[in-house]
Order: C-alpha cells, then sequence, then structure tokens
C-alpha cells in the first residue's frame, strides 16, 4: 500500500482545482427502465423464450365438470401413442398436500397456508382441474394422448356460488376441511349495537363485485429439467422464486435445497403468479423423463380458468352517522367467492379488512368476513387484494349516504377522515405520513369540481339522453403484509476494480419497475452513477439473497430498506479502505460521484476506482469489498389515494363514457416519477376495465366458462382507455427508506367506485354490482323510468 | 405435409423445408430462434406476435408460414439498424412506453409501419391503427405519447 503522501498530494489539489461533478439527487428522478433496450428491441429472454435442445412437451388432462369424482382412469392408450413419453396421474404422484399462495412460510403451524392441494387430483373441483398429464415430443402428440385418457366420472353436484357452497346438506369441497367455509376470522373495535342504536341515522347497503382475471400478457410457463447434480431446476415465469422453491419441495416431499428456482424476464402478473400454479406438476413431468427438459406452457384458455382469478365479493354493511355527517360505526358482512382451492382465500379477506380503516375515523367497527369454497376456478392474489372489492363497497355506500344527507360526497368524507398518529387498535400500526386531505383537495381542483358539479345539476332538469356526472372515491393501503406476515428482503453488493457495483436482489421485477429503482436507490446512496449499477435482473434461488418476492407493493419499501442498508455497508467499507489508503478518517469522507470527497466541502480526493483496485490487488491488504445484508421490516406504511372522474353517461344504449379521470396519490416520495405514472396508468386502466368491462362468465348449472379468452372477456383495448391524469401528493414516510411508501396496487383501488358514483351523479341511478355493463345499465336505467 | 419455402428476414434470405401447418410465428420462433414476437393467445387476438410482411404489419400467430414464401419479414429483431435504437424505439424509452415489455414487439411492429408509410396520423388515427394490440400494464398512456412523439418528428 503506497503511503498516505501522493493521496493527500491529491487530496490539497483537489482543493485547489475546485472539486468534482457531483451528481444530483437521483430519487425522484424520471429515469429511463434499466431493461427498456432490451425488451423494446426483442432481446428480453422471457421463460418461453429459451431453447432447450430436446425439450418435451408437457399438457394437462383438465376435468370438463365443475364437481365429480374420477372412478376409474386408463392411460393404456395414452402411453401406446408414439412420441408420448409418459403419462401421469394422481395414482403415480406424492399426493403430498401443499398450499400454493405465495406467501413466506410461518414457524407457527396456525399461521400457515391452507394446504388443500395436490398435484393432479382424483376428485375435481372446477371445470379446469388438473386430473392428468402428458409428456410428449411436440404438442401436438400431447394433446393427441390426452384425448385418448379414458375418464370416468362420478358426478356430484355442482356448486357455484357461496349460497349454495352454504346450504345446509351441500356436499363438502374439500373433506379434510370439514366445511365449505375457508375461513371466516374477522374482528370488532368499539361497540357497535350500541353505536348503531344511538345514531341519528342508519344506513344499509349491499354491494357485488364480479370474478375477473389479472390477463398479464405472458401466459403461466415454465420448463424443468434435473441437472448433472441431481437436482430439480424450474424456469418460471412467477413473482415469487423464492417461495415457489420452498412449495415444490413440500408438494414433492424433498428437501427444499434439492429445488433451484430461475426467473428470467417476466410479462407481467399483478398477483396471478403470486402463486404456485405450474412448478410442481413440471417438477414432477421431468423426473417421469428421467431428467429430461420438459416445457408447460398454458395457453390463453387455460390460463384464464387453470391459474388464479379475483374473488367475487357480497359485502353487506350498515353505517351509523350523526345528525352532522360524522361516520360513527360500520358493520361490514362479506361472502367471498374463493373458488376451489384455497389458494390466498383465507388471507384475502383478513386483509382488506385491515387496511379500509385506517381511511376514516369510526368510534366501532364489526367486520365480519366468511370465504367460502365453491366449484368454480381459483381465485387467489389479485392486485389490490380484497381492497378494490371492500372499497368498492364502502365509497359507494358513501355517497348513498351523501345523497340521503344531501351532503356533497367530498363534504362527507372531509368530516371524517382520519389522520397522523391514529394507531390501529388491534396491531398497533400507526398512520405516520397522511396526505389524503391534500389529495382531495388537488383532485378536486384538477377535475374543477365544484363548477362542474353546478353546471351538471342545471343540465339534469333538461333529462337528455347523454348525461355527465362527476364521481370520485378514496381509499387507504398498506405497504407489505407485516403484521400478518414476515417482511424479510435480502441484497447483495459486491463491488468492482472500476469501482462499478453488482446488486443482487431476491425480490422479482415483472414490469412495476423496480429494477430501475433499487438501481436508483444504490446510485444515490452510495454515490455513484446509475450507469455503474449493473442490476442482475434475474433471479435464482442459488445466488440471489432471499426475499419472498414481488407483492404487496412492498419491494421500493422493504427491499429498498435491505437496499439502503447494503448500500450503506459498502460505502463504510469503502471509506474505510480509502482511510488506510490516505489517513483521512472514514467518518470525514463522502462518495460523490464515484470519487472520494471530503464531506465537509466536497472537493475530490481521488476516484473510487483507485480506491477499488486497491481493495482487489494491494498485495498485503488486498479484500475485495461486499456487502449482503437483510433487512427485517416491522412497520407497515399506510398509503392514501384517491380517485375523481367525470362521466357521460348515454341513457339509451346503456354506454358510459369517461370524459376525465384523475387518480391523486400520497405514496410517500416518488422515486421515479414517470414509472411512478406508468403504474397509476394501469393501475387506473385496470379498475376501468373492473367497473365497466370485465367478468368471468360461467354457465349457470354446469359452472363452465363461458368466456376465457380475449374476444369474449373484454379486457380495456386502446380505444376504451380514456386519457389518465396523475398527480402524487409526496409526504415524507418516515419509516420508507426514502421516505416512500406502496404504489403497485393502490392505483386500481378506488377507480371503480368513482365511476360507479359518477354515474350516480349523472343518472340518479345507484348501481350496486361491478362491472356496470352497457346491457345492465340500460336494464336499470329502464326500470328507473329514464327510457 | 412437408413445404419448401424462401422468405427474406430482417434483410436475410431464408430457405426451408417446414410442415404446412406451421405458423409464422413458430417458424420465428422454433426455427430461427427469433423470439421477439410473443405468443399471448395464438388466435390473433392479442397482437404481441406482430411482425411485419411486406411493410404490413399481421399477426404472426394466425398467418401460415407457406403465405410467407417470396415475401419480406421483419421482427422486432430487425428494427434496430446497425446496433441502434431506432427513433421509435427510442421514444418507447423516453416516454415509458414499456413495463413488463411482453406486448411491446407488437406495439413497435405496427408503429413502426406508421412511421414509415409517410402518412398523417391523429392521435385517434393512431389509437385505431394499434387497437390490434393489448396491454395489461400501461394503460396505453405512454405508448400513445412515444408514437405521437415520433410521427410528429
Amino acid at each position: 500500500m503506497p503511503g498516505p503522501g501522493n493521496y493527500l498530494q491529491n487530496y490539497g489539489n483537489a482543493f485547489k482545482n475546485g472539486g468534482g461533478k457531483m451528481v444530483s439527487s437521483l430519487i425522484g428522478a424520471s429515469l429511463p427502465r434499466t431493461d427498456a433496450l432490451a425488451k423494446v428491441t426483442g432481446k428480453a429472454k422471457y421463460t418461453g423464450d429459451f431453447m432447450v435442445r430436446d425439450m418435451l412437451v408437457g399438457k394437462i388432462l383438465r376435468s370438463p365438470y365443475a364437481h365429480a369424482k374420477v372412478t376409474s382412469i386408463d392411460v393404456t392408450k395414452a402411453k401406446a401413442l408414439p412420441g408420448v413419453e409418459a403419462v401421469l396421474t394422481y395414482q403415480d404422484i406424492p399426493q403430498n398436500r401443499y398450499a400454493t399462495a405465495g406467501h413466506p412460510y410461518s414457524l407457527d403451524p396456525k399461521h400457515r397456508d391452507v394446504a388443500d392441494k395436490t398435484i393432479l387430483t382424483a376428485r375435481a373441483r372446477f371445470v379446469g382441474d388438473e386430473i392428468a398429464a402428458v409428456v410428449a415430443v411436440d404438442e401436438a402428440t400431447a394433446v393427441k394422448a390426452l384425448k385418448l385418457i379414458a375418464v370416468e366420472y362420478e358426478m356430484m353436484k355442482p356448486l357455484l356460488s357461496p349460497e349454495a357452497a352454504l346450504e345446509e346438506g351441500a356436499p363438502i369441497i374439500h373433506d379434510e376441511h370439514g366445511s365449505n367455509i375457508l375461513n371466516s376470522v374477522g374482528y370488532h373495535i368499539g361497540d357497535i349495537d350500541k353505536v348503531l342504536q344511538t345514531a341519528d341515522h342508519v344506513f344499509d347497503d349491499e354491494f357485488e363485485t364480479s370474478i375477473v382475471q389479472h390477463c398479464a400478457m405472458e401466459n403461466h410457463v415454465s420448463y424443468a429439467y434435473v441437472d448433472d447434480a441431481g437436482r430439480i431446476v424450474i424456469v418460471t415465469s412467477t413473482q415469487i422464486p423464492h417461495i415457489c422453491r420452498r412449495i415444490v419441495g413440500q408438494a414433492l416431499g424433498i428437501p427444499w435445497g434439492k429445488v433451484r428456482v430461475i426467473k428470467p424476464y417476466v410479462g407481467g402478473g399483478f398477483g396471478s403468479k403470486q402463486d404456485v400454479c405450474l412448478e410442481p406438476l413440471n417438477a414432477v413431468m421431468t423426473l417421469a423423463v428421467g431428467g429430461r427438459p420438459v416445457k408447460l406452457d398454458l395457453s390463453r384458455e387455460e390460463s384464464m380458468i387453470g391459474t388464479r382469478t379475483r374473488h367475487a365479493i357480497r359485502i353487506k354493511i350498515k353505517t351509523g352517522v350523526s345528525k352532522t355527517g360524522k361516520l360513527l360505526g360500520i358493520k361490514i358482512d362479506a361472502v367471498s367467492n374463493t373458488g376451489a382451492y384455497a389458494s390466498h382465500g383465507h388471507s384475502i379477506l383478513m386483509a382488506a379488512g385491515a387496511k379500509f380503516k385506517y381511511l376514516y375515523v369510526f368510534e366501532a367497527i364489526k367486520y365480519s368476513p366468511r370465504t367460502v369454497y365453491t366449484n368454480l376456478p381459483i381465485a387467489g392474489a389479485m392486485r389490490g387484494y380484497g381492497s378494490p372489492q371492500l372499497v368498492f363497497a364502502l365509497e359507494s355506500h358513501l355517497d348513498n349516504i351523501a345523497r340521503k344527507l344531501k351532503i356533497d360526497p367530498i363534504e362527507l368524507r372531509w368530516k371524517n377522515f382520519n389522520k397522523e398518529g391514529y394507531a390501529d387498535p388491534i396491531t398497533g400500526n400507526k398512520i405516520l405520513s397522511c396526505g389524503i386531505k391534500e389529495c382531495v383537495q388537488r383532485g378536486k381542483e384538477l377535475i374543477d369540481w365544484d363548477k362542474k358539479k353546478a353546471r351538471f345539476a342545471k343540465e339534469k332538469e333538461q333529462a337528455m339522453n347523454w348525461r355527465r356526472g362527476l364521481g370520485m372515491a378514496c381509499f387507504s393501503y398498506g405497504t407489505g403484509t407485516f403484521p400478518a406476515g414476515l417482511e424479510v428482503a435480502g441484497a447483495r453488493i459486491v463491488l468492482n476494480q472500476d469501482g462499478s457495483v453488482q446488486l443482487q436482489i431476491g425480490a422479482p421485477e415483472i414490469g412495476q419497475g423496480s429494477d430501475t429503482v433499487f438501481t436508483q436507490m444504490v446510485a444515490e446512496t452510495i454515490g455513484i452513477p446509475t450507469s455503474m449499477v449493473h442490476l442482475i435482473s434475474t433471479q435464482d434461488t442459488d445466488i440471489s439473497p432471499y426475499d419472498p418476492g414481488c407483492f404487496a407493493s412492498r419491494q421500493t419499501y422493504v427491499t429498498g430498506m435491505a437496499i439502503q442498508k447494503a448500500s450503506l455497508e459498502i460505502k463504510e467499507k469503502i471509506l474505510e479502505f480509502a482511510q488506510k489508503m490516505i489517513d483521512v478518517p472514514a467518518t470525514d469522507l463522502d462518495i460523490k460521484d464515484a470519487h472520494i470527497v471530503y464531506k465537509y466541502t466536497e472537493r475530490v480526493i481521488m476516484p473510487l476506482t483507485e480506491v477499488a483496485l486497491q481493495c482487489f490487488y494491494d498485495p498485503l491488504a488486498s479484500a475485495p469489498i461486499t456487502s449482503d445484508v437483510s433487512h427485517n421490516a416491522r412497520f407497515n406504511a399506510i398509503s392514501f389515494g384517491a380517485t375523481f372522474v367525470e362521466v357521460e353517461v348515454d341513457i339509451k344504449t346503456g354506454q358510459v363514457e369517461i370524459i376525465e379521470i384523475i387518480n391523486v396519490h400520497d405514496s410517500g416520495k416518488i422515486i421515479n416519477r414517470q414509472l411512478a405514472q406508468g403504474q397509476v396508468h394501469g393501475g387506473v386502466s385496470m379498475a376501468i376495465g373492473y367497473a365497466l368491462s370485465e367478468q368471468m362468465l360461467f354457465e349457470e348449472k354446469t359452472g363452465r366458462p363461458l368466456n376465457n379468452n380475449f374476444l369474449d372477456y373484454k379486457l380495456p383495448t386502446i380505444l376504451d382507455t380514456p386519457d389518465i391524469s396523475v398527480d402524487f401528493v409526496e409526504t415524507v414516510e418516515p419509516t420508507g427508506p426514502y421516505g416512500n411508501k406502496s404504489l403497485g396496487e393502490p392505483p386500481v383501488i378506488s377507480p371503480a367506485p368513482a365511476i360507479r358514483n359518477a354515474i350516480l351523479d349523472a343518472t340518479g341511478v345507484a348501481f350496486n354490482q361491478i362491472p356496470i355493463r352497457p346491457q345492465i345499465a340500460f336494464e336499470k336505467f329502464k326500470a328507473a323510468g329514464l327510457i | 405435409m412437408l413445404k419448401e419455402i424462401s422468405f427474406t428476414i430482417n434483410g436475410k434470405k431464408e430457405t426451408m423445408t417446414i410442415n404446412a401447418g406451421e405458423t409464422l410465428l413458430e417458424v420465428l420462433r422454433e426455427r430461427l430462434h427469433l423470439t421477439g414476437a410473443k405468443k399471448g393467445c395464438e388466435v390473433g387476438e392479442c397482437g404481441a406476435c406482430a411482425v411485419l410482411v411486406d411493410g404490413t404489419a399481421i399477426n404472426s400467430c394466425i398467418y401460415l408460414a407457406v403465405w410467407a414464401d417470396g415475401r419480406e419479414i421483419v421482427s422486432i429483431e430487425g428494427i434496430a439498424k446497425g446496433g441502434l435504437p431506432s427513433k421509435l424505439q427510442e421514444a418507447f424509452i423516453a416516454e415509458g412506453a414499456i413495463q413488463c415489455g411482453y406486448c411491446t414487439p407488437g406495439f413497435v411492429i405496427s408503429a413502426t409501419s406508421m412511421v414509415e408509410s409517410g402518412k398523417c396520423y391523429s392521435k385517434e388515427d393512431v389509437k385505431q391503427g394499434l387497437a390490434g394490440h393489448l396491454c395489461r400494464c400501461t394503460g396505453y398512456q405512454n405508448i400513445i405519447r412515444a408514437v405521437m412523439k415520433t410521427l410528429e418528428q
């Protein structure tokens, strides 16, 4: 190591030269995505893009019946078909019951997910349930072989609604569970009966939401093989690589370390890939053919029924209100249709129930959820995790109340908003930053609420066929799953010889932009340009630090904490090494724009690369610098926001046109403005579909899907999507690593009730169900005497 | 039934024997390993598989490879020239028009055919022209912005 002299000389020179060029703050900057070039040129490789030599094709035989027992299954003919390598039924496969939900494991058996799934089944619980599987040399052969499997079924009564499943004497869908009620754990705060008895007004409503599907553009796809060390490798389009490894281990009854999961680029998930849908079966498929690679690639039609959907929930609300419009107590009964297997069903209504109470002040709350098994496709996690359903009911209900009390809907809410310092009486979790009032104020100004309200009121007297209306709705949401779930995240940073770093994280990018904001965080915290941060985008459970995955809008917050910690640690190590080189205390040093600087003046001492080179190659002191940390987050930051919308309703056709829609979010500090806006655009667009067009339809008696394709399922196209305006109220969340809190899911929560409320304002017709499709709207307008 | 076909792909001549039932998407992805065109629905509903055939954007998942005989095909891999992204691709990056990226190649292909047509397009025309492409991430906002920006240049 050279003596300090030379460096001190430079240090002095740097003073004279006026220092180096500094980077301004990267937090809040609209940097382009780190993967944008790879994606726009078609170079980005998704799971289906890897062409492995001699890859076999796996196909699933799905039940044509919603509820039936397999009485016999004959695979002889299928096995005999040339090109068929394996045919699998439940008889060939370990029947370990496992849970598919992408939650971290719990050491407490009482807190574990519901293990009700087996790889292939002899009991069909929905149309599409997995009865048998084939592995063949190509797709055509595999499809042919599926047709040669002879299955006899004993029909059972299909239970296609929670009502049917709850009827006395209804067959039990999961015998070992003993009841069709998957979960009914609720809570109460205060004395709701007393509050409702003494309130000046009590309002009752009932709402219902429909089953919708995520429709990520990339279908569920994976491929698996056994490597030369005898371990199962699964390359898969997943939001939860580390959890996936554990669940495959559990399903197969093998040590978890025998499984390696790799996640390349993912073409969207929205929660459908926060679940283990393909991987256990794919693992069994490769084992059945001696470890040869097998691809399991679902068609769109299969993905729409064979993966996950959003829960349809029926919600009854009763609210006590004072004369002055103060909300006093609320009683919510919710019945959720979770379909054939638990997936996330047992936790979704609990999560939604935990998150809404931060929005308004209530003396008393009684929340009674029931989640019910039915013979429909499996409902699981989907962007917002129960909140879009519950908030649709709550915010529609509030507009009904405002109308009956003849108060402006904003005024009613304004009187009741919660604020900083509120602590959830059950968990103790607190609101530490709260911009809901600012969000509403901003939205009100942007849409010109008061003026338009007055104008539309006049127009309404003319009973025109095209009617304009204004609506709004608010929401509160959490960041991550704490305290229900463990929120741990890992980050590893490795310094290179040129002063650049590799960042490894276990938190997957699936399109939301986490890789880019992580890069910004590292660059900002260490003091280097983003071009010197090389993020390893692919997660590989053999290499990537542990992180449960991409869900609950947790990554910028929880993984952000780990990244900040790792960045600070590596920076400290670099400065300590620099101290050895220049004999200036590390505490007096800083890194700016990839240079070691004197902290108090920011005068440049030497380029970072000199320290990096020295730490690699110093003959005596060589010790390449890395940091490898985990962070366990013990807080849940509450985010807020509101949607404002203007609609024009065509009374004669029931068509609703969105003239203007604005989402204003308090997600704390925004890390990347352009990407944040993109999250809001996508969430609002998804919510417009939820409000007006999207609905999975099933044949009433048999439960057969009627529209599991993009022609018949009405996903908003570019022509259906209006201009979407976005604004942010940037509070500073003290627990957020960079003042930030959740944003990924929140945009999808409040648009549907805002649209519904705008239709109410325009027409006086109070819809209590979504989607408000033209036909449904037309019928209601007719019934209301508008036509 | 086997059939020999010849076509130009991204400026390169290819001759191969294929099954008559193979789609152009299968030939591009599985035989030529050009995986930029994506499979999203396999029935022409989502547009993720779009490529240019003699300058016109088509859904390659419902376009038989035998029809490509003698034609000039451009896939997403052929849009960037000399390793440099096209103006449109640059605009997609700058305007934040990309999220998961799965639909992106299809949008770029269709929008490229608009940009290269030399015609004038209003915002409404752009939306009409891209109506065959589905995107679940972006709400289409920044895609429209990127295409309009390129058309205005």
